[in-house]
């Protein structure tokens, strides 16, 4: 049976006034709140943040990205499951939202520009949308082709877009050699070395990016963010 | 190498394979293995792994560990599982018995040949042609669709979040159910529990019969007979290359 400090401790749980703590308990309630994916709660404190003078990449970066940054360690490490992740990938959504007009008024250079989609023959998009919010959440502009990406449409937006890093995602077996298909292509045409590519996927594993001649695995979003942000950093230090 | 003659329990066969897969596996080793004191053991771990498949190579190792350490020692073991999304992890583990068996040390092991269960049923070839007919297409096995609240409903979060059964589901077109059992009774449940699974997804279903697909081969192909026969034409054939 509970006893009276637990009954207490509960109730406190259920309603803590977010706008009664200092910057730096609202940052960690908010960490707890997305990674239970408390949406409302994100989006009030993400609120609060901005009307104490925060900058929204600031928001951004301290509260939504590095909460999602743990969320990614508990799901590498087992500790989550695709489940809360994808709880805790709205309620960082729904930080997003109220952040991302306010990002686009600050006209800030992105850190990068990426097309991202998952390969032809194959419809799932879960883990290749959590990559798109990391990115973005990271300062990439991200242009999203969404699922059953055929080589044509990869090429077109490449051409459309000239962005910095081609991703690529299959959950499938049967899908993801496609994305030989697309790097030979873009061998084919003389473009492989005008593209950082990044590849990712549950059936994947690093031997197959290498055999299939990407720059980088990404074994989930959150390495996906910090790889895009290290290749472009390096292809640029070493330009 | 295995001899269905003796007594000797290191000699033996263990099939270990996915909780999903119990039923199937169940009637197959008993099919394959006619010897009488039973020459091949079943283990299964948690199906519920199916939504955990980083975690299968692990628990694979640990349960054949903990199977050694109760004197439990066996000269092949066939893993019913097929890569089931682990990214290879398990037939890194395969690869890492086989060499550890070639040194002597443990036994052999491989693992169903495909992807997942849904291909090694439906056969390579009979599930290629299922995924180039509609991509948008979610599986079950009987097991998944008689237990289809319990590993994908709530399994999947859905049950306490109906949001995300839009995440999970929203480019699907139809369900498939791919049907093991020969009871026709059976069957008609089987059959039942898809439609309501398939309707709760708003997909519409269709049925193939499969039967136990490749994976009665697999099994088969582990069985002390099967193994002895195999033993004996090798060494027949060495003896007749001897012969000028």
């Amino acid at each position: 049976m509970a006893d009276a400090a637990t009954v207490d401790s509960a109730d406190a749980d259920e309603d803590i006034d977010l706008s009664a703590l200092d910057d730096d308990d609202l940052i960690a309630q908010m960490h707890d709140d997305l990674y239970d994916g408390l949406g409302p709660e994100i989006v009030e404190g993400t609120e609060l943040l901005l009307g104490r003078g925060w900058a929204a990449d600031k928001v951004l970066n301290e509260a939504l990205v590095e909460a999602m940054r743990i969320v990614g360690i508990d799901f590498r490490d087992g500790i989550l499951f695709v489940p809360e992740v994808l709880l805790a990938a709205n309620a960082m959504k729904a930080g997003m939202e109220v952040l991302r007009p306010l990002l686009a008024e600050t006209g800030a250079e992105p850190i990068g520009k990426i097309v991202i989609g998952t390969v032809k023959g194959d419809i799932h998009d879960i883990g290749k949308n959590l990559v798109g919010m990391m990115l973005e959440g990271a300062g990439f502009e991200v242009v999203d082709l969404g699922i059953n990406t055929d080589v044509d449409e990869f090429l077109g937006a490449l051409a459309e877009h000239r962005p910095d890093i081609l991703g690529m995602s299959a959950l499938l077996t049967t899908t993801m050699p496609y994305m030989k298909v697309v790097v030979d292509t873009l061998i084919e045409q003389g473009l492989r070395d005008d593209y950082l590519v990044i590849v990712g996927g549950a059936p994947l594993n690093q031997e197959f990016g290498e055999a299939v001649g990407a720059d980088a695995y990404c074994r989930d979003a959150a390495v996906a963010a910090e790889t895009a942000t290290d290749l472009i950093r390096a292809r640029r230090a070493a330009a | 190498m295995l001899n269905p003659g003796t007594t000797d329990p290191s000699r033996r066969v263990l099939v270990l394979g996915c909780g999903a897969l119990a039923n199937e596996l169940k009637a197959l080793t008993k099919q394959a293995d006619n010897s009488e004191r039973g020459d091949i053991d079943i283990e299964c771990l948690p199906a519920k792994l199916h939504n955990r498949p980083a975690l299968i190579a692990g628990e694979v190792r640990d349960r054949l560990a903990r199977l050694s350490a109760e004197g439990r020692t066996y000269e092949r073991v066939l893993l019913g599982y097929g890569d089931c999304g682990s990214a290879g992890a398990i037939d890194d583990l395969c690869d890492e018995f086989e060499r550890a068996h070639a040194a002597g040390n443990g036994p052999a092991m491989t693992r169903v040949p495909g992807a997942h269960c849904y291909e090694f049923f439906a056969g390579a070839a009979g599930f290629s042609q299922l995924s180039d007919d509609e991509p948008a297409t979610f599986y079950l096995t009987d097991y998944l669709a008689r237990h289809f609240d319990l590993l994908v409903w709530k399994g999947l979060g859905i049950a306490d979040h109906p949001e995300l059964a839009e995440m999970y589901f929203g480019n699907y077109r139809r369900v498939v159910l791919l049907t093991q059992t020969p009871d026709a009774a059976e069957r008609s449940r089987v059959e039942a529990c898809a439609r309501a699974g398939a309707e709760r997804l708003g997909l519409r279903l269709e049925v193939v019969r499969t039967g136990y697909g490749d994976l009665a081969e697999a099994v088969a192909s582990v069985s002390v007979a099967s193994i002895s026969r195999a033993t004996s034409m090798e060494t027949s054939s060495a003896t007749q290359r001897k012969v000028p």
